[in-house]
């Protein structure tokens, strides 16, 4: 034995493990972690910050780029323009900033989304908790995890080469591009969330209601649609939300199958112009800083992440008001 | 109660059907519906595949892995692309793992349950409802801009932080779970030996979650190879005749190439961007199929 044994060297009970370094060691952990889970806070103080100040900025520059026919335009009369204003060119030599031209495209896509998702998903989410064995469960929810997990670009390649044309044979007033297919697909693109969710809400509604449904002689549609529905309530509600609030965000496919067509108006078979597809538009074209262009961009940006921030909060407070608790 | 009540009551009972047939034809309707749902998405995931496996597997061949973008579809490829993607992974790889697992190694084990920690939790949920395209414009705007000496502009290091940001939350959930479902016993365990947190997490918890973290890590980064919104904001372009070769160069990364192509008018190029789709699918199978892995190892050994 060569190892030395501390102990021999100190009197009986007098030893004391030295813990300093270790101590030492993990205090240091803490804080590297503590800051490693700060940098989420940093993340979002950044994407406000950052989307507040070239906002401003463009607010700042609107009045200039709007009274260069001579006349005076005042910062109000320069946001009264952006909310209202009935046509989006900034990047023509006369320019206009209607941010309502981009929100109707984007409200239209998301609203076609949403006639495809709600019946699809929420069908699908009863089938799986009510209907499907638990053998045909077990296949079929890995195929909605795929759906869910194809990238976005692929559903974009998707609808504007093979669902475009496939509408176009047999509704010819449908255009190359079109918000009808960017619709229908990005209704597909967010079935998978809305079953999964409305499936786990579903799910939680516990037997014992169902059994009481059917104890007073309800059949299996009536039990579903007028007892496990209801309860399930606030689940699917929020699960709809979320899927709308993906909607809107969402990128690539309207970029690619909607077009790049700023109008206003609510014709499904014509080319428009979504906020995101404007956002991919400018950068892509390298918009360099300072020029309104730029600044747009944030403008755009901050609009859509109000909307979605505003749907995100309401889906929390829907949940957190209208969730049904069962013991 | 009068004769004359009683017989209304039993007229109005009467009147009452049970309509049994009926109902059930409703029922039969609704579960018909119900699968014809399931269907749907089905085949439309069947349609989505067979439409690209029949576009781009002739086109999908060594020349195509192997060529550069060019202006003539037959002779354009993917290797610019598909490196780009690699070192772009790499980075977000580098950077959202430590910081997503030190992130919910801080919120799980240490903190207590202060102002501090529910911020950063309502925090978290907020971050993963924020639409890609806005991770783009900020990292169009600090890391391209703002740290530009730093990261050399529209970089791969740029790419790859700003897509580390998005997969954030992801990552940090994914890992929380992964540390809550080591049995607390464990813990109790190395407490009583005389540990102190740290090495607890570091000795113990931590290697017995590691296949849960992994798998959540793995469906994080497969989540962000596909991502195209926040490269396409932050500036990379597809026209790019080289592979990076350090952290400052410019890149072009699969979906990217693949978005390009799309766009053009012309039908051999709709080709080639079938076969890239191909190849990006390939590599997601692949990382599902190691985390679908793991996480089988992680139930096992629970």
């Amino acid at each position: 034995m060569t190892a030395e044994i501390p102990i021999d060297n100190i009197a009986p009970g007098t030893w004391r493990p030295n813990r300093d370094r270790a101590q030492m060691i993990q205090l240091i952990i803490k804080i590297i972690c503590g800051a490693f889970a700060a940098i989420s806070i940093f993340t979002t103080i950044g994407i406000i910050g950052t989307l507040i100040f070239e906002a401003f900025a463009f607010f700042g520059d609107l009045p200039r780029e709007l009274s260069q026919d001579g006349d005076n335009v005042s910062y109000v009369q320069g946001v009264i323009h952006f909310l209202t204003a009935g046509r989006w060119t900034p990047l023509f030599a006369s320019k206009q900033f209607g941010i309502f031209v981009l929100i109707s495209a984007t409200l239209m896509i998301t609203f076609i989304s949403i006639l495809v998702a709600l019946p699809l998903g929420l069908l699908a989410a009863v089938c799986l908790s009510e209907y499907a064995s638990p053998k045909v469960r077990r296949i079929l929810k890995p195929v909605l995890e795929i759906l869910a997990g194809v990238p976005t670009v692929v559903y974009g390649y998707f609808a504007l080469l093979t669902v475009t044309p496939f509408l176009q044979s047999f509704l010819p007033p449908v255009e190359g591009f079109n918000s009808l297919s960017a619709g229908i697909v990005l209704g597909i693109m967010i079935t998978p969330m809305v079953a999964s969710l409305s499936e786990d809400a579903i799910y939680s509604v516990p037997q014992s209601l169902r059994d009481g449904s059917y104890a007073l002689g309800a059949t299996r549609r009536e039990t579903v649609w007028s007892v496990v529905l209801p309860a399930a309530l606030s689940g699917i509600v929020s699960s709809l939300i979320l899927a709308t609030s993906r909607s809107v965000g969402e990128t690539m496919i309207v970029t690619l199958a909607a077009g790049s067509n700023p109008t206003l108006g609510f014709n499904p078979f014509v080319p428009v112009m979504t906020m995101t597809a404007y956002i991919v538009q400018v950068t892509k074209g390298d918009a360099p800083h300072g020029t309104i262009a730029y600044e747009t961009l944030y403008a755009v940006g901050i609009t859509l992440f109000l909307i979605t921030l505003a749907l995100n909060v309401f889906s929390f407070w829907f949940v957190r008001r209208f969730r049904q608790k069962y013991e | 109660m009068t004769a004359q009540e009683i017989q209304a009551k039993e007229a109005t009972a009467g009147k009452f059907k049970q309509d049994l047939s009926g109902r059930y034809n409703l029922d039969k309707i609704f579960a018909a519906a119900a699968w014809t749902a399931t269907v749907v998405s089905v085949v439309v995931l069947a349609w989505l595949l067979l439409t690209i496996l029949m576009d781009g597997l002739e086109t999908l061949n060594f020349n195509f892995l192997n060529s550069f973008p060019s202006r003539k579809a037959e002779e354009a490829g993917i290797r610019a692309a598909f490196f780009g993607t690699l070192w772009v992974m790499m980075t977000v790889a580098a950077v959202s793992f430590p910081i997503g697992v030190g992130a919910a190694i801080y919120l799980e084990e240490f903190a207590s349950d202060n102002w501090f920690t529910r911020l950063v939790e309502i925090n978290i949920g907020n971050l993963a409802g924020v639409p890609s395209i806005i991770y783009g414009l900020l990292g169009l705007a600090v890391f391209v801009r703002v740290l530009e000496p730093l990261t050399g502009g529209r970089s791969v290091l740029s790419g790859g932080l700003t897509l580390a940001l998005l997969i954030l939350p992801v990552i940090i959930v994914a890992t929380r779970e992964a540390l809550r479902a080591v049995p607390n016993s464990m813990r109790l365990a190395g407490f009583a030996l005389g540990a102190n947190k740290w090495q607890v997490v570091w000795h113990h918890v931590l290697p017995s979650a590691m296949p849960g973290v992994l798998t959540g890590v793995i469906l994080a980064l497969s989540r962000a190879i596909g991502e195209t919104a926040p490269l396409l904001a932050i500036g990379a372009v597809a026209f790019i005749r080289s592979t990076p070769d350090s952290l400052q160069s410019a890149f072009t990364a699969m979906p990217i190439q693949i978005y390009n192509w799309v766009g053009r008018p012309q039908e051999e190029f709709h080709h080639i961007a079938a076969s890239g789709i191909i190849v990006l699918m390939v590599m997601l199978l692949l990382m599902n199929t190691i985390a679908i892995y793991f996480r089988n190892r992680f139930q096992q050994t629970r």
